[in-house]
């Protein structure tokens, strides 16, 4: 449509071969419009192909079917042309690195030359806070700093986009939300495009410009919720009367994707978003 | 000189019981009048040990022998299991060629070989017993560095192909470095195994001044008590050797658990 979309995703669908010869459709029919500057959660049952649609935008595994552009051009050249950064739910970082040399990681693979490699670590270092724990090994740091490395070494080329890959599904609640924060600030000071895949709903609303709600078997978006929360977002937001609503929208979005389910289950979720439980 | 305090009080257990132990030996052999052929006193094995030191048996030339038989196999053996380990990582058909003929020659008895290698290599020859060495020292470094290059976790292959990296530099930066804490593994196995070897080569024959020799020899001629001074001297030998790739492994991996865990104790 708009010529301004850094993802397009087009009638994609995957099967995946299973042992015996038959084979398993994990995304069908898949449409996804993302434009310059948006921030876009994937959120849906275990087994709905959230990961794999991801995984599908960053040509980390083929489509069976259906087209993908990044940044106008198809996920393959836009992979070898970096134009995405990915951060998966490990952080995968490498033990025999520093903290700097793992952010210069992905510097290192292009001609680039010295001066302006370090500059640039040290300016992501800045961005994610971790300045002062450059020369520790990531074995020194806690969960979220780790994580914090990830996104720092996934912006390092300056990418259109990021990929996340439920980066904080490890963490424990209260460093969850000092790291959606953390995000949004990174967001807005990049301008940087976020596809964000989650299984927690009050993330998905706390971050998101939009929410894409997956059904799985075979997995489709079923819904996409506008989440029209004033930015910048802060521990206020996740107390106000529409974000409760749209976190509301979400849940039943996504279970009318199953079939309703008894209210007083649903005011029990309530309660436990209400508490900031995921 | 930190270091050395906090490692001298770490021991000081197994010193003292040690020395405690060497000491009840001594007492219990003197006392009970156990023949030296079946036990000789650890005073008279320290006295065979410095009566033969240089000259007679020459325990100290024969020392520097072996270590140089075994350290030559280490070499030979570990270069070859890396050759090996670096062609069956990169060509998987390699693998199924190979890995069966890796397994049959680590299960040859090496006593069995040792006559065979003498042959070929020449008895006299320190050449022989380094084979010998080698044959032991290849299987345990192919195998851990072949696990080192291809165990690597899928999210790190993942995390490079998102960079377009060429397989040279996912080679480089991830499967080398991740193969390092394997291969010192091996290598403190390979280097007791290579000292065996070489000592199991100079059984079947060699120069006399050879550790392996002298055990043979003052065994035949009822001099347990240098027997026992050789075999001492050769755990030694094996032991140091073993203290030097655990420091190289310091040096080296610092950021791996295992030497991390040594240190935080």
């Amino acid at each position: 449509m708009s010529g301004d979309a850094v993802v397009s995703v087009q009638g994609v669908s995957k099967e995946f071969e299973v042992p015996g010869g038959s084979s398993m459709t994990a995304l069908s029919g898949i449409d996804l419009e993302i434009m310059r500057g948006e921030f876009v959660s994937l959120i849906g049952p275990s087994g709905c192909g959230k990961s794999t649609l991801l995984r599908l935008i960053g040509d980390l595994t083929d489509p069976t079917a259906g087209s993908i552009a990044v940044n106008g051009k198809p996920a393959p050249q836009a992979r070898v042309d970096r134009d995405y950064g990915m951060v998966f739910q490990a952080p995968v970082l490498f033990d025999w690195r520093s903290v700097e040399e793992n952010v210069r990681l992905p510097l290192e693979l292009t001609g680039n030359d010295k001066a302006a490699r370090n500059a640039r670590v040290s300016q992501m270092l800045e961005l994610v806070e971790l300045s002062d724990f450059r020369r520790h090994h990531p074995y020194q740091l806690s969960g979220g700093m780790q994580q914090r490395v990830a996104i720092a070494r996934a912006l390092a080329f300056e990418p259109a986009l990021m990929l996340m890959d439920e980066p904080f599904g490890a963490l424990d609640e209260m460093t969850r939300e000092r790291m959606n924060s953390e995000v949004l600030r990174i967001w807005s000071q990049t301008g940087i495009t976020v596809i964000f895949v989650t299984h927690s709903i009050p993330e998905a609303v706390f971050l998101s410009s939009r929410v894409a709600v997956m059904s799985a078997r075979p997995g489709r978006i079923t819904r996409v919720v506008e989440v029209d929360l004033p930015r910048p977002r802060t521990v206020e937001t996740r107390e106000s009367r529409r974000y409760f609503e749209l976190v509301t929208e979400v849940r039943e979005a996504l279970r009318g994707s199953e079939g309703k389910g008894d209210p007083m289950e649903s005011a029990l979720e309530r309660a436990a978003a209400e508490g900031g439980i995921g | 000189m930190g270091y050395l305090a906090r490692n001298l009080r770490r021991n000081l257990p197994a010193i003292i019981v040690f020395v405690a132990a060497i000491g009840l030996l001594e007492v219990w052999v003197r006392s009970m009048e156990v023949r030296a052929f079946l036990l000789p006193a650890p005073s008279s094995i320290v006295g065979a040990l410095v009566e033969n030191w240089e000259v007679g048996y020459q325990i100290w030339p024969a020392a520097q022998t072996t270590l140089l038989e075994a350290a030559g196999g280490l070499v030979i053996g570990t270069l070859l299991g890396i050759g090996v380990a670096l062609v069956i990582s990169r060509w998987p058909v390699a693998r199924d060629v190979a890995l069966p003929v890796a397994v049959a020659i680590n299960a040859i008895p090496i006593i069995a070989f040792a006559p065979i290698a003498n042959n070929w290599f020449g008895v006299l020859s320190p050449n022989s017993k380094m084979v010998i060495a080698a044959v032991l020292v290849f299987f345990p470094i192919m195998i851990n560095v072949l696990r080192g290059l291809t165990e690597v976790p899928a999210s790190s292959l993942e995390l490079m192909r998102s960079y377009a990296a060429r397989p040279a530099t996912v080679f480089l930066k991830v499967r080398v470095p991740n193969a390092l804490p394997f291969f010192l593994t091996g290598l403190k196995v390979a280097a007791t195994l290579a000292l065996i070897g070489a000592v199991v080569g100079e059984y079947f024959g060699g120069l006399n001044v050879a550790l392996g020799r002298i055990v043979v020899q003052s065994a035949s001629k009822l001099a347990f008590e240098v027997t026992w001074a050789a075999i001492i001297v050769a755990s030694v030998v094996g032991i140091a050797m073993y203290l030097l790739i655990v420091s190289v492994e310091r040096v080296v991996i610092p950021w791996h658990p295992a030497v991390r865990g040594e240190r935080a104790t």
